[in-house]
């Protein structure tokens, strides 16, 4: 029978050592009663013969040596999972706090999960319309996917997130889905936000909630995302539902795993984070995925707020090495007053050549998209020549380049809190954009695409020289109204398309 | 035989797992932890006490549980079957994995390498009385289209062949028997060999041909050789993965073994549900039927990817001993490093440097040292080459991981960050890699592709060079401050970038480019370059080139099947098109006099 022990004989930091121990298991659930009745519950870190390192999810506070009772539960730690999780908030480990019942189920998973077979994972290739430009056109979301957010203090990750998840729709398809929300020690007024955001949409009966706040106990987050992404894998997996899991934000969840460490005495890696950290994390984020054979999935959002904006930061690092691409967001972009602001030269999606092209978006997809990338980059550079040397002493082309770079931010990374781009509308804002250089400059796109999309007008007719419309508002570097894009050569693209 | 060593476990910290009553046990032993049999392999020994690495996940183990020692060191089976098969990092096949434990990986499983139910038609080259020595070849299998396997004699077997059968068989069937000094031994058609130690061969070779990539970037500026060691070092999101599928798929290698090293999941069913689609463009064949893949994913367990590449290269000189150009890619070697630092944590060792263990640089340096072209002891020529792919952290070089291995490695194709972002692929930096075999290999492309290659490609690589120079004037003065003669090697510069390094691994026709169209491509490029100086010589603006029609197809140059005729077009319309500018621009002058 499971035997109650009062032999703690050391406690250090989140750490607790149980002495003269017998019969326990590497990885178990771990109960503990305090002397004040107050109960608590840990997980197995280390066991040899007679002693036991327990890991605290709640903390040690008010733990005693004396007086202390622990249980070893005799099983890893597993979760009930059951399709009325959907629409109910919990706790960090599981427990329900939106005064509704306890989840009921026989169907119980053992939280850490079970890696997939690489033989039996599906290739992601479904496209993802997120209704914003800078991820559709050129980062394209697929089903499957782990696609991190990597974002500052201050940032809008939150505003991106929540309208990546109000928006995302698969073209053509009316399928259940799902969104499994993990919080990992960010605030109340955060965890609000998300909650309202879920409500105005009339989501909320869809969403699963795990909340660990600011003010809980940070070696609960070590279980948050596990548990999160085991009610993930029961709801794609069993019940065939498309998840959309936000994890939010990982950069408190490393935070927690190196403070165990530290309370270990472990070798520490990288900035005393420990060296089993890209392991660690890759056993949640590759929980992403999808199965051969089974039509849900789990497509991953992660959250990271960058340590001073670091990108070389071991937490970014680690995880860019992991995920399946990365979007990063730019203070420069934000102070300019532009939402999303997304940086999108070190933004990726690896899978994007899979969910794009013909049959999926368009034939022409990945050309434009490889242009504005090179063209923008090009523009981005010449606005640091131009701080040394200035405006006047580039050419023609260059000029134009800049002009290019204004209007790619202003136009088409820029878009309204709820502003829901189809893709269409997006390629044919990518068409305008790129018209703005002369085809010779196009290297990125096939000859028969340029023939048949690029907009005369936009350039004047004489190739190297402003159209007209384009200089009339374009004199500072803020860009151009929304007159001359929007309605004139929208209209154009229009009769192109329909000849 | 030894008794069997039967111990007891005593204490669990993760993948490490200490037990005792072990005395006996050597070092490397493979050993069966636990109620459900984990997999393991002893790594420390003290006293009666084993420190064991598990190659399983431990949840849920408990002292007091059985361990059992195999007295075996960690092998790998090498027979048929092996091509197009995808396997964990200890070589178990993953698609009967999924047959027997479903659509994830649990724990306990032992299913062997090769599938024991598969007839192959062997046909034998000896006959009964012929003598045979270790590594000789006694027949052979067609394991696919492309790949006719031949077996081996078991090294450490050499005597009279007294039976030898052919025809069907499976490979745990007798091919024939072998009287030795010491007795009769059978002969299977598979064998074991145990990773960590190399399989022998008669003597290494120097390498003298080029393993073509079909990437202009490597093949041209930085080429490696069969038998040759490279480092693809570079940040996340700098092409990595798609440089080394690149190399998986078009080098012409005879055989690739593809080890995913900690690597992300979805990327090994990119190989998976790729590959089979792919023809090789040397036979014909899907690419699937000269591939061998090892998948130890990023959460899979720790010290299974430790031995993942050491299951890789043993593969490989397996088909190099019998007479085959093969080729590893370990992405990334940096997932394997830090499986041995996170064993290593464990094991409480003192650490060297960044936390790594202090033999870090030498499991590196025998791990490299392990490829090379050989006199295999069949008496055929084979060669292992190993690519390795380093995820520095941060992307900063002057990490372990990345120092130790440019020890080792002759080519470093050193990815970059900037490139990247602008989408520069592959996003090889120009300036900082190397190889060091240029000239070792420049008598090969000097024959077989043409005696001006080494002089075109040093001519155009001093004009990145000096580009990179000029760059640094322009972010200060701006280019209009340039003489015109540097302009055009600006121009040029240019186009060698766009038009040259660039290639786009997605596009049908640019995806792989032969040697004789590189060359071809870098002569139209670099004789613009001869004729667009002569013409600025003459008072020709270059803004006036720049802006000529021409400059477009040379830009898509890489993207024409046929670059002989496209080619001739495009050199004869530079001549007729500078022609004219400078009659136009003798004329102006001439007219400015009057």
């Amino acid at each position: 029978m499971i035997k109650e022990y009062t032999s703690v004989v050391e406690i250090t930091g989140p750490l607790m050592v149980v002495d003269k121990v017998k019969d326990v298991a590497y990885g178990e659930l771990v109960h503990v009663t305090l002397s004040s009745g107050e109960k608590r519950s840990g997980q197995v870190l280390e066991v040899s013969e007679d002693k036991v390192i327990v890991q605290l999810f709640e903390g040690t506070h008010g733990i005693d040596t004396k007086n202390t009772k622990v249980r070893f539960v005799g099983e890893t730690m597993q979760l009930p999972v059951s399709e009325e999780m959907l629409g109910r908030t919990f706790n960090g480990r599981g427990q329900p706090i939106d005064g509704g019942p306890k989840i009921i189920s026989k169907k119980r998973l053992d939280i850490n999960g079970s890696p997939i077979n690489p033989f039996t994972r599906h290739h992601p290739a479904d496209f993802i319309q997120t209704g914003i430009s800078t991820i559709d056109m050129m980062n394209t979301l697929v089903r499957g996917q782990k696609l991190p957010i990597f974002s500052g203090a201050g940032l809008p990750h939150n505003n991106l997130a929540a309208q990546i998840a109000r928006q995302a729709t698969v073209l053509g398809k009316q399928e259940s889905f799902a969104v499994v929300f993990a919080a990992m020690g960010i605030t109340n007024e955060e965890s609000l936000f998300f909650q309202n955001e879920f409500k105005k949409t009339g989501a909320s009966e869809r969403v699963v909630m795990f909340l660990n706040l600011a003010n809980d106990p940070a070696i609960e987050r070590i279980i948050t995302p596990r548990i999160a992404l085991t009610t993930a894998e029961y709801l794609a997996y069993e019940k065939n539902m498309h998840v959309l899991v936000i994890l939010t934000d990982l950069t408190n969840y490393c935070e927690a795993l190196r403070e165990i460490s530290a309370a270990r005495n472990e070798v520490p890696g990288r900035r005393g984070y420990p060296g089993y950290m890209y392991t660690d994390l890759a056993m949640l984020y590759e929980r992403a995925g999808r199965i051969k054979g089974r039509s849900g999935s789990i497509t991953q959002i992660p959250i990271l707020t960058l340590p001073d904006d670091d990108i070389t930061h071991p937490i970014p690092d680690l995880t860019g090495y992991i995920t399946e691409g990365q979007l990063v967001l730019n203070r420069d972009l934000h102070r300019k007053g532009i939402y999303p602001p997304m940086d999108v030269l070190p933004s990726l999606s690896r899978l994007m050549n899979n969910g794009i092209g013909e049959g999926k978006t368009e034939a022409y997809h990945g050309n434009l998209s490889n242009q504005i990338y090179a063209s923008y980059a090009k523009g981005r550079e010449l606005r640091d020549l131009v701080a040394v040397i200035g405006e006047e002493s580039l050419d023609d082309l260059d000029k134009l380049y800049l002009k290019f770079a204004d209007a790619f931010e202003n136009k088409f990374v820029k878009q309204d809190l709820t502003e829901n781009r189809t893709i269409k509308k997006t390629l044919d804002l990518g068409w305008q954009l790129v018209s703005m250089l002369p085809k010779t400059e196009l290297k990125r796109i096939k000859p028969e695409f340029i023939e048949k999309y690029y907009l005369k007008g936009v350039l004047g007719e004489k190739e190297g020289k402003l159209s007209k419309a384009i200089q009339v508002d374009g004199q500072g570097t803020t860009g151009m109204s929304s007159v001359s894009l929007d309605s004139s050569l929208s209209v154009q693209a229009k009769k192109k398309r329909s000849n | 035989m030894e008794a069997e060593i039967k111990g007891t476990i005593v204490k669990i910290a993760g993948p490490v797992v200490m037990a005792k009553n072990m005395k006996g046990s050597k070092m490397y032993d493979v050993v069966r932890v636990g109620k459900e049999a984990l997999l393991g392999e002893i790594i420390q020994l003290r006293e009666d006490k084993a420190i064991i690495q598990v190659y399983e996940d431990t949840n849920g183990v408990k002292p007091g549980e059985p361990v059992l020692n195999t007295g075996k060191p960690l092998s790998v089976e090498l027979g048929p079957g092996m091509i197009a098969n995808i396997y964990d990092g200890i070589a178990r096949p993953l698609e009967e994995i999924s047959k027997k434990a479903g659509d994830f990986i649990t724990r306990g499983i032992s299913i062997p390498a090769l599938d024991r139910k598969k007839k192959w038609k062997f046909v034998p080259t000896v006959k009964k009385g012929d003598k045979v020595e270790e590594g000789q070849i006694i027949g052979t299998v067609k394991e696919t289209d492309i790949i006719e396997h031949r077996i081996l004699v078991p090294v450490g077997i050499s005597g009279e062949i007294t039976e030898i059968n052919s025809g069907e068989m499976t490979v745990t069937d007798k091919a024939a028997v072998i009287k030795t000094s010491k007795g009769n031994e059978n002969i299977l058609l598979y064998q074991e060999w145990p990773v960590r130690k190399p399989r022998p061969f008669i003597n290494k070779l120097s390498p003298e041909t080029p393993l073509v990539t079909g990437q202009r970037v490597f093949d041209t500026f930085f080429p490696i050789a069969k038998g040759g060691t490279a480092a693809i070092p570079g940040p996340f999101g700098a092409g990595k993965t798609v440089t080394q599928h690149s190399l998986a798929k078009w080098s012409d290698a005879d055989v690739i073994v593809y080890v995913g090293c900690g690597e992300r999941g979805n990327e090994m069913t990119e190989v998976l549900t790729e590959f089979p689609k792919l023809i090789d463009p040397k036979s014909g064949k899907p690419l699937m039927e000269r591939t061998v893949l090892i998948a130890n994913t990023s959460n899979m367990p720790v010290a299974a990817r430790e031995a993942s590449v050491y299951t890789g290269v043993t593969i490989a000189e397996y088909f190099r001993d019998m007479g085959y150009n093969a080729s590893i890619m370990a992405d990334s070697t940096s997932r394997w490093a830090e499986a041995m630092r996170e064993i290593g944590a464990r094991l409480e060792e003192m650490p060297g440097e960044e936390g790594y263990p202090a033999y870090l640089a030498s499991r590196l340096a025998q791990f490299y040292e392990r490829a090379g072209p050989v006199n295999a002891l069949s008496n055929k020529k084979g060669s292992v080459s190993i690519i390795g792919a380093v995820s520095p952290p941060g992307g900063d070089f002057s990490e372990p991981v990345t120092q130790n291995t440019l020890r080792m490695t002759k080519v470093f194709w050193a990815l970059d960050a900037p490139l990247a972002y602008r989408r520069h692929f592959p996003a090889i930096n120009w300036l900082t890699s190397y190889s060091l075999y240029a000239e070792e290999l420049q008598e090969y492309f000097t024959k077989n592709v043409s005696k001006d290659f080494s002089a075109l490609r040093n001519q155009a690589m001093a004009l990145l060079q000096k580009d990179a120079e000029l760059q640094e004037i322009v972010q200060l003065v701006g280019p209009d401050a340039l003489p015109e003669h540097e302009k055009v090697v600006l121009f040029t510069s240019k186009s060698l970038k766009e038009d040259f390094l660039q290639q786009n691994a997605y596009h049908e026709v640019d995806a792989f480019c032969s040697l004789e169209k590189q060359f071809t491509m870098l002569k139209v490029i670099l004789s613009y370059h001869g004729r667009a100086k002569e013409a600025t010589d003459k008072g020709v603006k270059l803004a006036k080139i720049s802006a000529l029609k021409v400059n477009e197809k040379v830009a898509r140059m890489k993207e024409q099947q046929d670059i002989n005729k496209a080619s001739k077009e495009i050199l004869a319309e530079i001549e007729s098109e500078l022609s004219k500018l400078e009659r136009e621009s003798v004329s102006t002058l001439g007219g400015g006099k009057q």
